[in-house]
């Protein structure tokens, strides 16, 4: 099959982000076909059809997601989840950054289909040239009739609302974002109800990520059916990966589902780095329980493969450790940012993932004593499963991930109080 | 303040009249913009302007990060200590900075130049080590790009 490509399909320059370099790689075709010719709910099967899952992490059917909404209800709201923070992860941004239009036109097209009035943008506080980008890009497009009243002369208007965050990792939780909107600290909320029933101000309201609604204009220009022929079965089409850590040429890169991830490190990205051997992949973001070179060696990047190897295909961030990185201190670095970004609602959350980095960091400083191993993993199991939001399951994720594959560098960092590989994370 | 309430009703027209609410975090970041920094009396003069109880603002504000509670220096660089960066040598650099400041992470130089501060992801992975000096980024760095950016500052 010929390389499908859904976002890479223009070289970067100069002006690739304007509405007139857009249209010229026939931007806005797929708005001006929905808005006059098709009705709703064709929309909604047709991204039904696509098979599209969503980006942000999860991998729900985006055209379920969208069925679950009553249509009949008065309000609808549309979020884009633009808090992108999951470490390792780098794609939103580089929409926002070369193709802010095609998010634009993504989520018209969904309002349309969800008959929303008002969608928001929920983006993360420190981007700055991202923020900047779609702002010229809306106004861009406000000008142009794309967006706002009576959009391309029907009597369809929607206007997209751009709410900046300030910088909270769990405000990409989609009930913390809806909170956040709200203008409360983030609190995750519990659930059911699903946002889909009672979200921003109680009404019905629809959370996709950046990358899954830019894809919406590529389904509706050429057909569901064509963008779910790409990929595997189950998860089809193309996906952004960005692969960072210890190799030649660090990036993001565009691929079909049901790529080999070895084909990515050692094709796409020219192998290790100094021609090191691989020691580990974090394989979906950071959250994801990391594998081992024999558990990638056949591995490709779709949702199922990657889960029946253990893990998570995530946000699609590959992160790789090259032989001779330490860890222990590796998982420091990730148990110190959950610790840190644990909104505190939730005592086992709260509680947990301070105490799980208080050990890790003890271990980290040649301070670890016998038992701090199993009092680490029965941590997890006080926290996975009893939290409000999944952040609590996603701290203890990697510690049960590295304790499981790399027992033994903990071991000897507690006996001996100091690291195997002389604490090294830099190769 | 009347300059201020301008750009708050400005603010204000953009979103639906029925989300006043919403408005509480773009006019703290509006005010710190102005400001620098932001006081309780900052939380309760935007509580009273959109009439929503105080300690919802008291608490966003305390709540947010990026909300400092304190001055802070002229440039604040925020350098990126997770895990892509870690991988390429964010520590070293940390420390680097650290030592060419002659402050710790969380500090404000004596001249008020700077404040240094370790933060998480920038989703700059992939271009990692990176860090943010007000609002722009700055990413693949190392000892001497640091030197020359640093020098470039005003
Ligand atoms: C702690 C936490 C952080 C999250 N951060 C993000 C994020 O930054 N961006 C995102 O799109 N989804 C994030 N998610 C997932 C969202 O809750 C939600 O599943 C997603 O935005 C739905 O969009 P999708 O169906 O298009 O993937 C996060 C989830 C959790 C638990
Ligand atoms: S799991 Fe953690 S982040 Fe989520 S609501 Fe509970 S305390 Fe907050
Ligand atoms: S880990 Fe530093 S930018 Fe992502």
């Amino acid at each position: 099959m010929t390389e499908t490509r859904v976002f890479f399909n223009f070289d970067v320059t100069a002006d690739s982000h304007t509405l007139a370099a857009y249209r010229q790689r026939g931007g806005y075709q797929a708005l001006e076909k929905v808005l006059k010719g098709m009705q709703p709910i064709d929309v909604e099967n047709e991204v039904k059809a696509s098979g599209l899952r969503g980006r942000g992490g999860a991998g729900f059917p985006t055209g379920m997601k969208w069925s679950f909404v009553n249509k009949q209800s008065p309000v609808i709201y549309l979020c884009c989840n633009a808090d992108e923070g999951e470490p390792g992860t780098f794609k939103d941004r580089w929409i926002f950054e070369n193709t802010s239009h095609q998010l634009i036109e993504g989520m018209i097209i969904a309002s349309y289909a969800l008959k929303v009035r008002h969608s928001f943008i929920y983006i993360r506080g420190e981007f700055d040239l991202p923020y900047r980008r779609l702002m010229e890009a809306l106004k861009e497009a406000k000008e142009a009739g794309l967006v706002g009243e009576k959009i391309l002369g029907t009597e369809f208007s929607c206007d997209i609302i751009v709410h900046q965050g300030g910088g909270a990792y769990v405000c990409g939780e989609e009930s913390s974002l809806l909170t956040s909107i709200e203008g409360f600290k983030g609190y995750p909320k519990n659930k059911p109800p699903f946002p889909a029933v009672k979200g921003l101000y109680q009404k019905p309201t629809v959370i996709n990520n950046v990358e899954t609604l830019a894809t919406i204009p590529w389904i509706l220009a050429n057909g569901g059916a064509t963008y779910a022929a790409i990929g595997t079965e189950k998860c089809s089409g193309t996906k952004l990966f960005g692969v960072s850590g210890h190799v030649n040429r660090p990036g993001l890169f565009e691929k079909p589902m049901g790529y080999s991830y070895k084909k990515l490190i050692y094709e796409d990205c020219g192998g290790i780095l100094g021609g090191k051997e691989l020691k580990a992949v974090i394989p979906g973001g950071s959250s994801t329980p990391v594998l081992l070179p024999s558990e990638i060696e056949t591995l490709t990047m779709d949702a199922e493969a990657v889960q029946a190897a253990g893990s998570m295909l995530g946000s699609g961030g590959v992160i790789v450790i090259a032989e001779g990185t330490c860890m222990v201190r590796l998982l420091q670095v990730l148990s110190r940012f959950y610790a840190h970004e644990s909104c505190g609602q939730c005592t086992p959350c709260r509680e947990g993932s301070a105490w799980m980095n208080d050990i890790i960091t003890r271990i980290s400083r040649g301070k670890g004593v016998k038992g701090d191993l199993e009092r680490l993993e029965c941590i997890t199991k006080g926290i996975m499963g009893n939290t409000v939001c999944a952040l609590g399951d996603a701290a203890s994720m990697p510690v049960n991930g590295f304790l499981k594959k790399f027992r033994h560098e903990f071991e000897y960092f507690i006996e001996h109080g100091r690291s195997m590989y002389d604490g090294r994370l830099e190769i | 303040m009347s300059c201020l309430e301008e750009k708050f009703d400005q603010l204000r027209s953009v979103y639906p009249a029925e989300m006043n609410s919403s408005l509480v975090l773009p006019l703290l970041h509006l005010m710190l913009k102005e400001k620098g920094h932001l006081t309780e009396s900052d939380a309760v003069f935007i509580a009273q302007y959109l009439d929503v109880p105080p300690m919802q603002v008291k608490e966003a504000l305390t709540w947010y990060t990026m909300l400092y509670r304190q001055p802070v220096g002229k440039h604040v660089i925020k350098i990126c200590r997770n895990i892509g960066c870690s991988l390429m040598g964010a520590e070293r650099l940390i420390e680097y900075l650290e030592r060419k400041l002659g402050i710790k992470e969380g500090e404000t130089t004596a001249d008020g130049r700077f404040t240094l501060l370790a933060v998480e992801c920038l989703a700059s992975c992939g271009t990692a080590p990176a860090m943010q000096i007000d609002d722009t980024y700055h990413e693949q760095l190392n000892e001497s790009k640091i030197d020359q950016i640093l020098k470039e500052l005003s």
